[in-house]
């Protein structure tokens, strides 16, 4: 019974408010120690220190937002309807979405509010991961409100703003806000601006307002700055969440467990062994109608300045001292600018256009002759580049990073390859075909872990041959994980911002891209690849100098 | 499916069977993650082994199921070994005669998993000190279930004088989404709770544990009362202002109340045995507040 006597509660006979701190009096807290505890990683925001019914060792309970609002700007775009609205559905079916959550769509359609809920319905019903149930939809279906106008148009945000004033009444959401700009980037400036207009953005005292915004983050660093400028202007940093969706796949945060939850891999982890490291993501599709966005972007921009960058840091980085947002954000930011670009650019990088081909049996056209791209586009569609990590742990490891599309199959992954064996005493023969030692983490498909290692083969001779031990996510843990917009949704809502990229990062990935951009700008044409294969000749080439291959995916 | 059948036979040849068919499926290596003892009658087996399979859908697992028979016959263990291509793990169905009913763990042990947990599931009956039986020896985790005793009320009071860190009942994980709602209410400020009440069917073993966690948790005497059910249907807190509370008629759909806001439905449904099963395998170290939660009822009997 000795716990007991410890128990903030007291007993069952003192009446809960002769307490001296009583339940639920709300956070008293100082300027001196919201600085102490800013510094210290700590939030004030954090409830469960004050809520009676939360307690660390109850594991059962899952963090469940507090009651707010989502306006999701864009809502007829492929992202809301394939991922956004589904994510929030997942949420609702998994208790993780507060009683009184509530759904704005904004969009330029003379839409009702169940004209919107019809929308949401069969994006639902078509694309939800967990299986429908209609009391669920029911507790959604009554948050869900609409509200029609377009971006310039004051009176469509006046109604906004009355809307959720309306909203914080009947359904007791009390203010919070997040705004999700599911729209291109050309039209943040109007919708903050409207934002800050109508006083949406300022949350008053005890409430909050967030603002989501997508990839891309400006196109180099200073089209970055700008767009950052625009938002900071009017939500502070600590309100801005940058979606990266990779950031909230089961394997990318794996990576973590799996170099800091065991002491099978830290020890090896350095140049002392890693020989090497191949950061992939290659799609099979080609730019379908994506025309307008992705020319004049390219591969690099598109994915490499964001995803495979981040990948980076999370493989590379040192261990933070716990994993908050800020010890992880500043591990991730030294790995980030210890990176060093090749002293050559024209050896340390490839790129290429696919041109037509076929892809997996079927004809596909070339980068040139799809819709909307002028014959003369410089665009890569495959971009790849050898950077190096200047730090005692891994110097003089390359980390080769390539991207492309209408590669020959969709596969992302980060490979650690290993250094050979310093010595082996088997003759040359028995060893021929052994490669070196690997350790694979495939984000996507088929996410898990790959082991590579050499092992005899049966027989009587000492033949020695690769052999892979595989993890799939599949089939150790769950039938199918939470898709990586559930997760980003619900870290919004909640404020948890670990797994999104802060501003410093966005911008020192810019400042490792933009000479390479720079350089491919001035140096013509990219070499062209037909669809379906590996990249240019030129990408096997930048390997080959180094005595590497690609690993054949 | 894939269906073995072996009679009178011993746990190295089940285990011999199962390398070989698995062998034949081509999947000699499957991530299990867990084995899981399931202890029950005829009469519950069929029940039990589906929600231990659809269970296994997210924790794949090697299912053992132990059903004694009659304790008269001759000693003999007949053994039905079913593999699907479509389930991930095995299923065992062992069946106990004579006096091989009383030494259960003697086949179950050779069957275990290599160095993965072991989880013991009694649906039906459960053993007084689940931690001392012979099958929850060799058990990390015990789930039992009070709702299956004949007087589930009493069952689920007395369970704290056989715990042991590492027991758990189904009573409890009933809980699981009415305890998560009412912590989420309390995540805003509420001021102190004066009294509070919670409401449930007749005999239903969840009420008082809900009453008796409440009770620990807000230091506060809570109060029971019987309501026409399904299940739990009412928690009412009494606050300075209000009643905070969260009622559910149909077992789908509950509203939720808190003075001076306006009342909100929430999804809150009864969940199938299987869900309850897999939220148990997610967590597989001791449920301290559960400890706490059943001892607070022994202690305190809410009225």
């Amino acid at each position: 019974m000795g716990e007991r006597d410890n128990h903030p509660t007291e007993t069952a006979e003192t009446p809960a408010g002769t307490r001296d701190v009583p339940a639920g009096a709300g956070p008293e807290v100082t300027p001196e120690q919201r600085d102490l505890e800013a510094a210290l990683g700590l939030s004030v925001e954090d409830m469960s220190a004050e809520n009676p019914l939360r307690d660390p060792r109850d594991k059962r309970l899952p963090r469940v937002a507090g009651p707010c609002v989502l306006v999701l700007f864009g809502v007829t775009g492929d992202l809301a309807k394939k991922k956004l609205l589904p994510a929030i559905y997942d949420l609702g079916n998994r208790g993780l979405l507060p009683p009184g959550f509530s759904l704005v769509g904004f969009a330029r359609r003379d839409w009702a509010h169940e004209d919107f809920a019809q929308v949401t319905y069969e994006a639902v019903k078509e694309h939800a991961r967990t299986p429908f149930r209609e009391e669920v939809w029911r507790q959604i279906a009554e948050g869900i409100h609409f509200c029609p106008g377009e971006f310039h148009d004051d009176g469509a945000f006046d109604v906004l703003a009355m809307m959720l004033k309306e909203i914080d009444e009947t359904r007791g959401t009390g203010g919070n806000y997040a705004f999700y700009l599911s729209v291109p980037p050309k039209f943040f400036p109007v919708v903050v601006e409207q934002l800050k207009r109508t006083n949406l953005a300022n949350a008053p005292e005890g409430v909050w307002r967030r603002v989501v915004i997508e990839k891309p983050f400006g196109h180099d660093l200073k089209s970055a700055r700008e767009l950052n400028a625009i938002t900071s202007g009017v939500f502070p940093e600590k309100s801005v969440f940058r979606i990266d969706h990779y950031l909230g796949k089961e394997t990318v945060q794996n990576i973590l467990a799996l170099r800091f939850a065991n002491t099978l891999y830290e020890p090896i982890w350095n140049r002392g062994y890693v020989d090497h490291v191949q950061i992939t993501m290659a799609e099979d599709i080609g730019i379908g109608g994506r025309a307008g966005y992705y020319d004049g972007i390219g591969a690099a921009r598109d994915v490499i300045q964001n995803h495979l960058l981040q990948l980076l840091a999370l493989v590379a980085m040192e261990d933070p001292t716990s994993f908050d947002a800020d010890s992880l954000r500043r591990e991730k930011e030294k790995v980030l600018r210890s990176v060093r670009l090749p002293s050559d650019l024209s050896l340390g990088t490839a790129r290429g256009q696919y041109t037509a081909g076929w892809q997996g049996g079927e004809p596909v056209v070339g980068y040139l002759e799809e819709d909307g791209i002028p014959p003369d586009s410089i665009t890569d569609t495959y971009a790849a580049i050898r950077l190096e990590v200047a730090n005692r742990r891994w110097a003089g490891v390359p980390f080769y990073l390539r991207a492309g599309k209408r590669l020959g199959r969709r596969v992302t992954e980060v490979a650690v390859v290993f250094q050979r064996a310093p010595h082996l005493p088997f003759s040359s023969t028995d060893t021929e075909i052994l490669g070196q030692n690997a350790l694979v983490i495939r984000v996507q498909p088929d996410e898990g872990i790959t082991v590579r290692f050499g092992s005899k083969v049966p027989g009587t001779a000492m033949e020695v041959r690769d052999v892979s031990m595989d993890f799939a996510y599949g089939e150790s843990f769950m039938e199918s994980s939470p898709e990586a917009y559930e997760r980003l949704l619900l870290d919004v809502l909640i404020g948890d911002p670990p797994l999104f990229p802060h501003q410093a990062e966005v911008e020192l990935s810019w400042m490792i891209l933009d000479p390479i951009e720079e350089h491919w700008a001035a140096s013509g044409r990219p070499e062209g690849y037909p669809a379906g294969t590996w990249g240019p000749p030129s990408a096997d080439a930048m390997m080959a100098r180094d005595g590497r291959v690609w690993r054949r995916l | 499916m894939t269906t073995f059948n072996l009679t009178d036979t011993t746990a190295s040849k089940i285990s011999a069977t199962l390398t070989q068919l698995r062998h034949q499926m081509g999947a000699p290596a499957v991530g299990m993650v867990l084995t899981l003892v399931v202890v029950c009658d005829e009469a519950g087996q069929y029940d039990a082994v589906r929600a231990a399979t659809e269970a296994a859908r997210e924790h794949p697992s090697r299912v053992l199921t132990v059903i004694k028979r009659d304790p008269y016959e001759p000693d003999r263990l007949d053994a039905e070994v079913r593999m699907g291509e479509s389930s991930p793990g095995e299923v065992v169905l062992l069946r106990l005669y004579g006096r091989l009913t009383e030494h259960a763990d003697s086949v179950i042990s050779p069957l275990l998993l290599t160095d993965t947990p072991v989880v013991a599931w009694w649906p039906g009956d459960s053993p007084a000190v689940p931690a001392r039986d012979a099958v929850g020896q060799l058990a990390t985790r015990r789930i039992t279930d009070a709702r299956a005793a004949r007087d589930a009320v009493a069952a689920i009071g007395g369970r704290h004088t056989g715990y042991l860190p590492g027991d758990t009942d189904l009573a409890w994980t009933r809980l699981t989404s009415w305890r998560s709602l009412l912590a989420a209410a309390f995540d805003r400020p509420t001021g102190p709770v004066r009294s509070g009440v919670v409401s449930g069917a007749a005999g239903n073993p969840s009420a008082p544990l809900l009453a008796a966690w409440l009770s620990e948790r807000l230091g506060i005497p809570m109060e029971l009362a019987e309501s026409d059910g399904p299940g739990l249907t009412e928690v009412r807190l009494t606050l300075a202002d209000g009643d905070l509370k969260i009622a559910r008629t149909d077992a789908r759909l509950a509203t939720l109340s808190r003075p001076g806001q306006p009342d909100r439905r929430v999804a809150l449904a009864r969940r199938p045995t299987a869900e309850l099963l897999a939220e148990e395998l997610r967590r597989l170290d001791p449920d301290d507040t559960y400890g706490a939660a059943i001892q607070w009822l022994a202690k305190s009997p809410t009225s």
